[in-house]
């Protein structure tokens, strides 16, 4: 198994950075660099923590991902609303959720950003348009739907992406959604992080040897692919998908191929299990997508090592702050457990 | 629906007197709350599978898509999980959804999105969004519906925290708790008999609320109490009636709502009669009737003066068989017998 790749890359490396650059101003492009950095290092310092055991929520780390969840939400405006499943950190901080009480809610303190009572898998902040998840494969797919509903029947400039995994697309509620979707040409976007694994059962044992993109086209919408390696093609294709929509021509299914460094759930890697091999791990750490456009940057002069050094010191000292600000957060009382049961 | 019309046209209910108000259906009731609602908010749709055919969902909508037009009236895909999904999603971005199901049975298609979904979020998110959903359904009994499509499904419901469930007895009622359950900030299942839908009643014109969560009294006794709702107060009713002639007087409450369930009346009741008959449309263990048993066993008890009888749905499927029917749903000789027997006791 050591040596069967099961699921390659396919894409185009950092060659694909160098097509669709005029596409990006020069800061946008280290902004997109920056905000990817940060969430790497976020996530990296969760994991490292873990195991003090502070923080008892189920995590589910998007490290290897966070291409898709930056360059989606770069394409969005703050008007434009993100629904997302259980893997969350990265679509809550590239929709731009605050730091400080996405750590203090992982730490289940009162003032976390949902007050405790979600966790991990729930971080909301309908502020910034991060409106809600679901912890139940392919649950948040229709809220999502009706969200851009709602915006159509507002006559509301709004798009609502949601953010699914390929085993989202094994449940009938998916298909139902799609095919609603469709049928109202409502401004929604389904934005496919497609890992190949759903936990540790590879697509192969749980779908047919078809494109997952025609699965989506069958129910009346376009299906376009991604890569997600790179922040540049994910940003644009999201951009073309919210055009669409804003026009009022619908629904847009986003294939983006990408690769989770490490387990399903909780801290470190479980490719030694066997379920997938480190070789086929090996081989998309080696396009790592924070380190391809890191070395791109530099390459072409838009960042040099003292700025990077910068960004990492300033980076460092956030996530520092913010944990200690967690951590000396109060807990909620036993009055809080009844709160907004139900809504006056 | 067709092939139980003739059944719910014979079922003959006491005529309301015209001198106390205008009189009419249930359903035409449910039409009018439907109307209003539509008319004063831009914000409420309504939608579900059939809601605009020709039978206009036992006439609960007759001419509202015409009124109102297809995007705030329509028809949906046989789709009833992401349907729910989609009015829940629609209700957290200020819309106010009226999904409805012409069978209960088609609710728990929809389960995951009811029960994990739209009646978590304003708890998960800590109160960031509402969700004003209201999730209709007929329930109750045709003839022949059987197993899979005449299951009474509030009793399952009741332990779901974050939903409301209503259950109209009445015109009144089913007009003025419809919309207290479109104005609330809350999913709301509003479980409507079938057949009631062609009982008359005196409904006032025009706007009024019944609130959710109150009981009331229909029938004032000393000796026996009979709490229920729906469809069972109508047999509760003519049983207590029947004996009155028998000098047994009994207490009917209607709960009206069934959660949050309106404890004080049931327990007021209870300390003036000492005895407790519970009668609901669905079946009798973990549901309602388990549910005010244990009410009166926790809150009521030095008041009791004999064992709660309940009255419900046997543990047994919904038979299809009209012979078997009348095996299995309560009616109102039984209700009468379990008043008598604890009225003696």
């Amino acid at each position: 198994m050591d040596s069967n790749i099961r699921y390659p890359y396919k894409g185009e490396g950092s060659q694909g950075f160098e097509r669709f650059r005029d596409t990006c101003s020069h800061n946008e492009l280290v902004a997109l660099y920056l905000s990817m950095l940060r969430i790497r290092r976020i996530e990296e310092e969760i994991e490292r923590r873990y195991h003090q055991d502070f923080m008892k929520t189920p995590i589910h780390l998007v490290i290897g991902q966070e291409a898709a969840a930056v360059g989606c939400c770069a394409a969005l405006g703050p008007a434009d609303l993100v629904y997302t499943s259980h893997r969350t950190h990265g679509a809550y901080l590239a929709k731009g959720g605050d730091l400080k009480r996405m750590l203090s809610e992982m730490h289940c303190r009162i003032n976390g950003c949902v007050g405790s009572r979600g966790g991990s898998m729930h971080l909301i902040d309908k502020s910034v348009g991060m409106a809600g998840t679901s912890a139940i494969v392919g649950g948040a797919v229709p809220i999502a739907v009706g969200a851009a509903l709602a915006a159509q029947l507002k006559g509301e400039d709004r798009v609502v992406v949601v953010f699914i995994g390929d085993a989202t697309t094994e449940e009938g509620v998916a298909a139902e959604s799609l095919n609603f979707a469709a049928l109202k040409k409502v401004p929604v976007i389904f934005f496919c992080e497609n890992n190949f694994y759903s936990v540790q059962s590879p697509l192969a044992t749980r779908q047919p040897a078809r494109d997952i993109r025609a699965w989506a086209e069958a129910h009346g919408m376009p299906a376009v692919s991604a890569d997600g390696v790179n922040v540049l093609a994910v940003r644009d294709a999201v951009a073309s998908a919210v055009a669409r929509a804003r026009a009022g021509d619908g629904p847009t299914f986003i294939e983006v191929p990408v690769y989770r460094f490490r387990a399903h759930g909780g801290a470190g890697d479980d490719s030694k299990t066997g379920y997938r091999s480190e070789a086929e791990r090996a081989a998309w750490e080696a396009v790592d997508p924070l380190r391809l456009l890191a070395e791109y940057l530099t390459r072409t002069g838009c960042l040099d090592a003292a700025a990077n050094e910068r960004a990492e010191r300033d980076i460092a000292a956030e996530i520092a702050g913010a944990f200690e600000h967690a951590l000396a957060s109060p807990n909620p009382t036993e009055d809080d457990l009844y709160r907004h049961v139900y809504a006056d | 629906m067709p092939w139980d019309e003739g059944l719910v046209n014979s079922l003959v209910y006491d005529r309301p007197d015209p001198k106390e108000g205008r009189v009419v259906s249930y359903a035409r009731a449910i039409n009018e709350a439907l109307s209003l609602a539509l008319e004063n908010d831009p914000n409420v749709f309504v939608l579900g599978q059939g809601v605009d055919d020709p039978t206009a969902m036992f006439g609960t909508t007759r001419g509202l898509p015409a009124r109102f037009g297809s995007t705030r009236v329509f028809d949906t895909p046989l789709s009833e999980e992401a349907m729910m999904g989609v009015s829940t999603g629609a209700a957290m971005n200020g819309m106010r959804p009226i999904f409805m199901h012409n069978r209960p049975d088609f609710v728990l298609l929809a389960f995951n999105q009811l029960v994990t979904h739209a009646t978590k979020f304003h708890f998960m998110d800590n109160g960031q969004t509402t969700v004003p959903l209201v999730v209709w359904a007929a329930i109750g009994r045709g003839w022949g519906s059987g197993a899979q499509h005449s299951q009474a499904i509030h009793g399952m419901l009741l332990g779901v925290p974050g939903l409301k469930i209503v259950m109209p007895s009445t015109p009144y009622d089913a007009k003025g708790l419809l919309l207290s359950a479109i104005l609330d900030n809350n999913p709301v299942c509003v479980f409507e008999h079938r057949w009631l839908m062609k009982k008359d009643g005196v409904v006032p014109e025009g706007f009024y609320r019944v609130p959710i969560g109150k009981g009331i009294y229909r029938r004032r006794g000393k000796d026996v109490t009979i709490v229920g709702a729906s469809h069972a107060i109508e047999l509760a009713l003519q049983a207590a009636n029947q004996l009155a002639a028998e000098t047994i007087d009994a207490e009917v409450i209607d709960l009206r709502t069934i959660k949050p369930l309106d404890e004080p009346i049931i327990l007021e009741s209870l300390h003036k009669t000492g005895r407790l008959l519970v009668v609901d449309t669905a079946w009798m263990k973990g549901g309602l009737c388990a549910e005010i048993g244990c009410l009166a066993a926790e809150k009521g008890f030095a008041d009791l003066k004999a064992p709660v009888v309940r009255i419900g749905l046997p543990d047994v499927p919904t038979p299809a068989g009209f012979t078997l029917e009348q095996f299995y749903y309560p009616d109102t000789a039984r209700i009468a017998a379990a008043v008598r027997g604890l009225a003696r006791s």
